[in-house]
Parts: C-alpha cells; sequence; structure tokens
C-alpha cells in the first residue's frame, strides 16, 4: 500500500477546501456586515432606556452622599405620582410594594424625598422628569451655606460668623444634593421615551376608585450599583487591598487642573518665594455641579465669573505688553471651588510648601470674580472680609482697592457698592488664600445678602436663566455672533474689572485705562459657546486639532469629575486664555509643539507655554491656516492635599470623592403575579413527576407492551 | 420572570425527555451513544437549513413584510424536509453500522435491535430539537420582566414550554414509524410522518393564538404515539395483560429472565 499517492491526493482535497472555506466565509463576512436584525425574546419583554442620568454616590471625610441599587438592579412597580397627599399608596396603602416613584420636577420637593426615604423599604426607586423650562418658583438642591466648614469663617476665627449665623447665602437651598439615599434615583427627560413609560402606569397600573390594579404590572429596573462604602478613608484603604493580580479601584479622589497666567512669565522651575515679585490675584471658579451626575450648566455660579475674567484678561492684553505695570497679575481660575474648594486649597498649599513659582507672602491683594450676571439690575456688590480689615493696614489697601473699582466704574452704566452692614464673605476661593495670611480682597457679585440665584449649583441654573435670548430663526452661526443683552452686562463688569486691575496693579497712565474696554463680541460668543454649544466655529479656531473633535453640540459640563479624567471645560479655558492673553509667534508646528523657539532652546519652556492651534480657513479656502500661539497659561494640579498627605479624615481640606461603578441602564417591562409563578413551577413539577412515574411503570413492563411482532431469538429487550 | 418561572418551564418541556433518557438510556452506553449520534444529526440538518435561510434573507427586500412572512414559511417547510432527510441519512448509516457492529463482536445476536435504534434516534433528534427550540425562551425567563410590554400574550412561555415537550414526543413517535416504514418498505408511511411533521410545523403559524397551535399539535401527538406503540410491537392485548397484572403469568409461563 503506498502512502504516496494517497498524501497527494488529500493535500489536493485540502487545497480545494480551503479554496471553497475561504469562499464560504467572505461570503459569510459579506453577508454578516450587512445588517441583521435582532428579533429576540428579550426585546418582546424588556424596553431599554435610552437616555438616562443617574445620582451617583459621593464620599468625604465623614458622610456618603448620594444614591445606591443593589448589585443585580432595583425592581419596582410604576407609579406617577400625582401629589404628596399621593405618597400614602406608595407608603402605606399600595398593595405591590416596591414601588419605583415617577416624580415630575414640581413634586422634587425636600418634604417629599425625605418622605420617600424615610418608607425606602417600599421604594424601589425614583425617577425624576426634568422639565424643558425652569420652574419659575426656584430650586437649588445644594445647602443652605455652600461649604460651610472649609472656608475661613470657623469657630477660631470668628463664632459670630461662622455656620453661615449673619447671613444664609442660599436661602432656597434644600440640601437635596447632600442627602443618602438606600435607593436609585434617575432624571429623564420630558420626551416620547418618557411618555410611553407614563402611558405603560396608565395602562397597567393606574387605579381607579381604590380597586387594586390587576396584573400584569407594568415595572422598572434601574442598575447604578456603587462600589464605595461609608466614607473617603474606607474607600481609599480598600483601593489599596490585593486580592487578585487585578486590585479593583472603588472610588477616586475628585479633582483636575487650575488654569493660571500671568501678565509677566513666571519661571516655574525657580519655586518658592520670589524676592520683590508683588502679585495681584485675579480669580475665578470654574466649576459647577447638580443633583445628578454630570449635569451642571452652572451659568450663573460658575460661567458668568469666569467668562468676565477671561474678558478682562483680553482687555488688559495690550496695556501689559507696551508698558508693563510694576505689579503682576495672575488669573486664576480654580477647578472644584464647589466641593470644598479643592483647587484654591491646592494653590494656597502649593505656595505654602514651596511648591510654587511665587509665595503668600509675595500675594499683595486679591480680586475675586464671583457670581455677577445682571437680570436687569445695574448694581453690583463688593464683599470683603470684615475680620481682617480690623487690621489698619489690611483695611487701608482694601479701601483703596474699592476705590480703585468705584473709579474704574465711572462713566459706565453700573455701578459698585458695599454691602451696609458688616457680612462675611460670601463663599469664594478668596477664604482659603484668608484661611492662610490676611491678605487685603474683595468679591464681586451680584447680590447684597443672600444669592439672588435661584438654581444655585441646579441643573436649571443654565442660559436661559442668564436671559440669553436670541431672536427666532437665527442660524448657529448668528446665534454666535448675536451680543444679548446678558452679554452687554457682562462685557460692562469685565471692562470695570480690567481696568481697576490696571490700577491696583500700579499702572498710572490714563490714556491707557481709557482703552481698557473688553469686547462685547467676544463675551458674546464666549457664552454661547460656554452655554449653548461648545462645537462652534469660533471656538473651533482656537484649539489643537485633536481637542477639536471633543467639542459637543450641547452646553458644556462644569462638574469636575475625577482626577484622571481631564474636564472640558478647563482645556477650553486653558486655549481660550492662551490665544486672549498671548501671542502669535511665527515658529514650526515642530518646535511649537515641542515648547521651544528653535533647535537650541532650552529656557523658553520653563517660562511660556507653546499651543499648535487649528486657526481659521481664509475665506476663499477650506484648509485651516494652523498657528502658534506663545503664552504664560499653565495648567497646576487641582487635587486636594488630603490625598497627598494621605489624611483621608482631614477637616482642614477636601476630601470628596466619587465612587465607581461597572453599568449604568434601566429598563420598563411587565411583571406577572406571584400566584402565576408559582402555578407554572407546580405544573412543570408535576409533569415531570408524572412523566418519571409513568416511564417507569412502562419501562418496566416493556417486555409485555412490546412482544408482538418479534422473533424469538431477537435482541435484548 | 424569576427562578420559579425558568425551572417551572423546564420541567415541562424537558420532563417526559429526562424521564424517558433516565430510566431507558441512561444504563446503556451504546443507547447513549446513539442518542447523542442522532442529535448530532438533527443539528447538521438545523445548520444547512439556517444557512440557506440567512442567504435567502440577505437576499430578499427587508422592508416587505408579505415576502418576509413568505419566506418564513419558505424557511419553516425547507427546515421539516431537511430534517425528515437526514432521519433518513441516519437510518441509512445505522443499517451499514448495524452491519459492522455485527461482524465485529463476538456475538450472534445483534447488540441493539433496530427498534431500539429508532427509538433512541428519534429521542435524540427531539432532544436537540426542543433544546433550540426553548433555551433562549428559558434564559429570558429567569429575568423579573414577562412578555407583554408590546402587547403580545402573557402565556408566552407556558406555551412555548408546552409546545417543545410535544415536539420531543413527537419527534421520538416519528422516529419509530418512520425507520419501521423503512424496515418493511412502506414508503406511504414515510410520507405520512413528513406530512405530520409539516403539519405540526405550520401550526406554529397560529400563534399567538396558543389554543389553535397547541390543542391539534397534541391531537397529533396523541394519534403519532398510538401509530407507533403499534410499530413498535405493541398491541391491545398486551396493554390490557398489563393494565389487569396478568403479565406475572406469562413471565412465568415464557421464562424470561428480568
Amino acid at each position: 500500500m503506498s502512502t504516496l499517492p494517497v498524501v497527494f491526493s488529500a493535500f489536493q482535497t485540502r487545497k480545494m477546501d480551503l479554496l471553497s472555506n475561504k469562499w464560504i466565509i467572505n461570503l459569510i463576512f459579506c453577508l454578516f456586515f450587512t445588517g441583521i436584525s435582532c428579533n429576540s425574546v428579550e426585546n418582546k419583554i424588556y424596553v431599554h432606556l435610552n437616555y438616562s442620568i443617574p445620582c451617583v454616590r459621593l464620599l468625604n471625610a465623614t458622610h456618603q452622599i448620594g444614591c445606591q441599587s443593589s448589585l443585580s438592579g432595583d425592581v419596582g412597580v410604576l407609579h406617577v405620582l400625582e401629589s404628596e397627599a399621593n405618597l400614602d399608596w406608595v407608603l402605606q396603602n399600595g398593595p405591590n410594594p416596591p414601588y419605583m416613584v415617577i416624580l415630575d420636577s414640581t413634586l422634587f420637593t425636600r418634604s417629599v424625598m425625605m418622605k420617600l426615604k424615610t418608607g425606602s423599604s417600599r421604594v424601589a426607586g425614583v425617577v425624576v422628569v426634568a422639565p424643558s423650562s425652569n420652574p419659575a418658583e426656584g430650586f437649588s438642591p445644594h445647602t443652605t451655606c455652600p461649604n460651610e466648614n472649609s472656608g475661613v469663617y470657623s469657630e477660631s476665627y470668628d463664632p459670630a460668623l461662622a455656620h453661615c449665623n449673619v447671613t444664609k447665602w442660599n436661602p432656597l437651598g434644600n440640601g437635596l444634593s447632600y442627602e443618602e439615599y438606600d435607593f436609585p434615583m434617575f432624571s429623564l427627560k420630558d420626551d416620547n421615551d418618557t411618555q410611553a413609560i407614563k402611558q405603560c402606569y396608565y395602562d397597567h397600573n393606574h387605579v381607579v376608585n381604590g380597586s387594586s390594579p390587576r396584573y400584569p404590572l407594568c415595572a422598572m429596573q434601574l442598575y447604578s450599583h456603587m462600589s464605595a462604602v461609608t466614607d473617603t478613608a474606607t474607600c481609599m484603604r480598600r483601593n489599596g487591598i490585593n486580592f487578585s493580580l487585578n486590585p479593583e479601584t472603588v472610588c477616586d479622589p475628585l479633582g483636575d487642573f487650575n488654569v493660571l497666567a500671568s501678565t509677566r512669565p513666571l519661571n516655574y522651575t525657580d519655586k518658592g518665594h520670589k524676592t520683590g515679585e508683588s502679585v495681584v490675584i485675579a480669580a475665578a471658579r470654574l466649576d459647577s455641579r447638580s443633583f445628578f451626575f454630570d449635569i451642571a450648566p452652572g451659568a450663573e455660579s460658575a460661567a458668568s465669573g469666569f467668562v468676565t475674567l477671561l474678558a478682562a484678561a483680553h482687555a488688559l492684553r495690550n496695556a501689559t505688553q507696551d508698558a508693563q505695570p510694576n505689579r503682576t497679575i495672575l488669573y486664576a481660575f480654580f477647578q472644584g471651588e464647589t466641593f470644598d474648594y479643592i483647587g484654591s486649597s491646592r494653590l494656597v498649599y502649593d505656595m505654602d510648601n514651596k511648591q510654587f513659582p511665587l509665595d503668600l507672602d509675595n500675594v499683595h491683594s486679591v480680586v475675586e470674580i464671583g457670581q455677577v450676571g445682571l437680570h436687569g439690575e445695574s448694581k453690583l456688590w463688593v464683599h470683603t472680609d470684615p475680620v481682617s480689615r480690623r487690621n489698619s493696614s489690611v483695611n487701608e489697601e482694601v479701601e483703596k482697592l474699592i476705590r480703585n473699582l468705584n473709579s474704574s466704574a465711572l462713566n459706565l452704566s453700573l455701578s459698585l457698592q458695599e454691602p451696609s452692614f458688616s457680612q462675611p464673605l460670601p463663599p469664594s476661593s478668596f477664604q482659603r488664600f484668608l484661611r492662610a495670611r490676611p491678605i487685603p480682597g474683595v468679591v464681586i457679585q451680584n447680590h447684597n445678602s443672600s444669592f439672588t440665584n435661584r438654581y444655585y449649583e441646579s441643573m436649571y441654573d443654565n442660559a436661559e436663566y442668564l436671559n440669553m435670548s436670541y431672536p427666532p430663526n437665527l442660524t448657529p452661526e448668528e446665534q454666535l455672533e448675536y451680543v444679548t443683552d446678558a452679554a452687554k452686562a457682562l462685557t460692562e463688569v469685565a471692562t470695570i474689572v480690567a481696568r481697576a486691575l490696571y490700577t491696583q496693579a500700579g499702572g498710572s497712565d490714563p490714556i491707557q485705562l481709557k482703552n481698557i474696554n473688553a469686547d462685547s463680541q467676544m463675551v458674546t460668543q464666549m457664552l454661547y459657546g460656554f452655554l449653548v454649544k461648545s462645537n462652534n466655529s469660533w471656538f473651533q479656531q482656537m484649539v489643537p486639532s485633536d481637542f477639536a473633535i471633543h467639542l459637543r453640540d450641547r452646553p458644556t459640563n462644569f462638574y469636575v469629575g475625577v482626577t484622571q479624567q481631564h474636564s472640558e471645560p478647563t482645556l477650553l479655558v486653558q486655549y481660550l486664555l492662551a490665544n486672549l492673553t498671548g501671542t502669535t509667534v511665527n515658529i514650526t508646528q515642530d518646535n511649537c509643539q515641542n515648547q521651544r523657539e528653535d533647535e537650541d532652546d532650552k529656557e523658553s519652556k520653563h517660562i511660556y507655554s507653546y499651543m499648535w492651534v487649528q486657526g481659521a480657513a481664509p475665506p476663499n479656502s477650506t484648509e485651516r491656516v494652523a498657528f502658534c500661539v506663545r503664552s504664560t497659561v499653565r495648567l497646576s494640579k487641582a487635587l486636594s492635599p488630603a490625598f497627598d498627605l494621605e489624611e483621608y479624615t482631614s477637616k482642614d481640606y477636601s476630601t470628596w470623592t466619587e465612587s465607581r461603578w461597572k453599568s449604568i441602564k434601566g429598563r420598563i417591562f411587565l411583571v406577572a403575579s406571584h400566584e402565576l409563578e408559582m402555578l407554572t413551577l407546580g405544573v412543570g413539577v408535576a409533569v415531570l413527576i408524572a412523566s418519571l412515574m409513568l416511564t417507569y411503570i412502562i419501562s418496566s413492563k416493556a417486555d409485555i407492551l412490546f412482544s408482538s411482532g418479534r422473533e424469538p431469538t431477537a435482541a435484548t429487550y | 420572570m424569576t427562578a420559579a418561572v425558568f425551572f417551572g418551564c423546564t420541567f415541562i418541556a424537558f420532563g417526559p425527555a429526562i424521564a424517558l433518557f433516565l430510566f431507558t438510556i441512561a444504563r446503556e452506553p451504546l443507547r447513549v451513544i446513539f442518542l447523542i449520534a442522532g442529535a448530532f444529526f438533527w443539528l447538521v440538518s438545523l445548520l444547512l437549513s439556517s444557512l440557506v435561510w440567512f442567504i435567502s434573507v440577505q437576499i430578499s427586500n427587508k422592508e416587505s413584510a408579505a415576502q418576509q412572512k413568505g419566506l418564513l414559511i419558505f424557511g419553516v417547510v425547507l427546515s421539516v424536509l431537511l430534517q425528515e432527510t437526514f432521519r433518513f441519512a441516519y437510518y441509512k448509516l445505522l443499517k451499514k453500522a448495524n452491519e459492522g457492529l455485527l461482524t465485529l463482536s463476538q456475538e450472534e445476536t445483534m447488540p441493539i435491535s433496530i427498534r431500539q435504534l429508532a427509538y433512541v434516534s428519534g429521542l435524540g433528534f427531539g432532544f436537540m430539537s426542543g433544546a433550540f427550540s426553548v433555551v433562549n425562551i428559558l434564559a429570558d425567563s429567569a429575568g423579573p420582566g414577562t412578555v407583554g410590554i408590546h402587547g403580545d400574550s402573557q402565556h408566552y412561555f407556558l406555551s412555548s414550554a408546552f409546545m417543545t415537550m410535544a415536539i420531543i414526543l413527537l419527534h421520538m413517535f416519528w422516529g419509530v414509524v418512520f425507520f419501521d416504514a423503512c424496515e418493511k418498505q412502506r414508503w406511504w408511511a414515510v410520507g405520512a410522518v413528513v406530512i405530520s411533521h409539516l403539519l405540526v410545523s405550520c401550526l406554529t403559524f397560529q400563534n399567538p393564538e396558543y389554543v389553535a397551535s397547541l390543542v391539534p399539535t397534541y391531537v397529533i401527538l396523541f394519534l403519532m404515539g398510538v401509530w407507533a406503540f403499534y410499530s413498535a410491537g405493541g398491541s391491545l392485548r398486551n396493554l390490557k395483560l398489563c393494565l389487569t397484572c396478568k403479565d406475572k403469568d406469562l413471565l412465568l409461563a415464557n421464562h424470561r429472565p428480568r
């Protein structure tokens, strides 16, 4: 038997098989990608929620806040809450607990939520339907005294001013964001999907005249299981445990970067006190929050302040480049201020510990721009700290600063005034500077005593609240260019601030002073970009190409987020500040991206930062003309010192962390009654037992039953 | 819906099949082997018919509902015909294998009769067919929801389980009748098996009118069961003997070891 021809023929057939296999596989792949519709059983049972925003768990040194679901999701029978009295159905009378309560935004109040919280054994979850327009009476889920324990007003500083004893800054605050809930809470938009959910309720669950609804009932399941528990110290300890090859992180600290720029370049390798340097810090905050995760429109609480400061920095560009005033102006945009002043506490810590090219002794004064959105009024309020002003030298400087501000406001329609009675500072980054040293400074706000912002740190603090109204039928490009009333008002504020900063920095040329004017076109473009749509042509011109794809067709989200993730506003402000205060330099892209002027330059990267931005396309072509911008803009880390020092129970620094989670989703479906399920199980068991018995009987009698027609010598039965 | 529904439907669908397997097949290794081979043959027939179905769906016009319905009917008919073709192919294979086994074995008698092979192969077909019918439905029945949010009937899981039980038992009866008819060259009986299979499959187009599809299926199941009983060598006399417990005398008379 020769093996060779066998092998040869086998090889040939294998080659043919390979070819035909390849052909079949290619055919299958081609057909696969033409799209297959999946008609599975799951689609008959579940309807998945497309757009759902959860409330997540945040932890600090002592508490955990936010919501938690069980690991396999919480299932509850839907109930649309009609009024607060209807809560009795959910909490006591309803026959099919637990319930998944659907609230309209008018019922999302403290009393309803506290009742739901106490009855949480019968509550599987809460869904809040966000309205399309802001509620008229105001809503603020933040506390009445924001950042109560992390500012400067404590028992040791001045007990009479601590804990908002003099003025409750946020009187409308109901503190809902800072409560702990045992059930998941999601937010849905008021659109067709939500209508379908409510329709499911009305079809199956709705009760008429007190009779109980009949099965099957409409139910919802929400998944938002949070990994971290108790407080920051516990979850940071659990982060470090190595149970397996992949240690699982359960929480991350909140933080991001502060954006800093200066009128005179600072050498960032030369840290610590700088002799002879006297700096005026112009500060604003960058972040905001709301009850739900990753929604933080922050129009008045954040955007009004930093947009004004950006416009002021741009207005001061020419004045500080031609003839530099004596003092340097440091523009500081702090991130994480909502969560116990993460950014400003970090900067003060760095300054105190020689981690920054300046020292707190170098700081001459602080001008902070708080919430300055004006809704028709023409007065701004200048807040100061009464305790530090008891020192006569500090008081003198503060009064000089206020005079500068007032003189800058001459010939403009706005006026600045101090509050009539002795009042502590509102929540502001300046408080952290005061904790370290008594520095003269002011905080500019639009309110005399309590906030006028009715939607402080809520999802309603948006462009609509700032009165950014555009005429109808404008294209996005036209809307970008249209100067709203809000923009006009903020331009005036920016002009006042810029002129005051120029005078405060020692500038004395009156012609220069008169020429300092903020550009209303720029202000309205910035407001549009941050509060309406960040993917617009103006922003596109000023960012590098790899960031341009991250610009979105919706408002910027100002939530600070965890340290590892760069938040969009920080980067946008960085690029804007670079373009608005920097200069264009004619160097190659390679040099620009390597932070040097030419091949031999090793020094510039310590002083300046270079950015290769996309630029605009000239009118006759579609190719963008990119260029290099040189500026003094830096990002400085905004992570609370508590995490570097590993003091997770610190009372001095922010200890906020955000829990991690695996999946966040929700779905609705019908549930059958318990009786029907047990009946099915009973029938199944009965069928099984009956068939077992029958088979046993038949197989034992098989000889007899199947005996006819068989040969006697046949097989083994 | 929950674990209760999951186990209930599993027991309904696979209860008789498990009982049959436990008491008649599990102890005999040869029967287990032929059961699994039968299941495999059914699987191959499903693979071929699904390949044809897949290609034809891609070629077709996805928007037209009438065309999709026609395609579904075509797919079902094709699948039934392929299954029966593979049943015949398995029969041929088993005949050849039996001859081979006989020459190889040292005993004079065949280790397994063609009648037992018919039963085992039918049950193998039934197991695999039942598994493919119902396992994905059982997987979804373990979740918290039940069918109905888009208006479908609530009794989906229960009726699927009962249908699967009927199909498994039907495959077993069809196997017995089919092999017996092939042995005796009665081609009309083979045709009757194919037609009854087609009938049962086409009855499922009545869904979601579950009564209209389940009741005729169980009638056909009963009729096929009676036919298979007679084909396997049963008779009314044997049945009467068993029921009135006169079988013990028969045993003693024939001296058969149990």
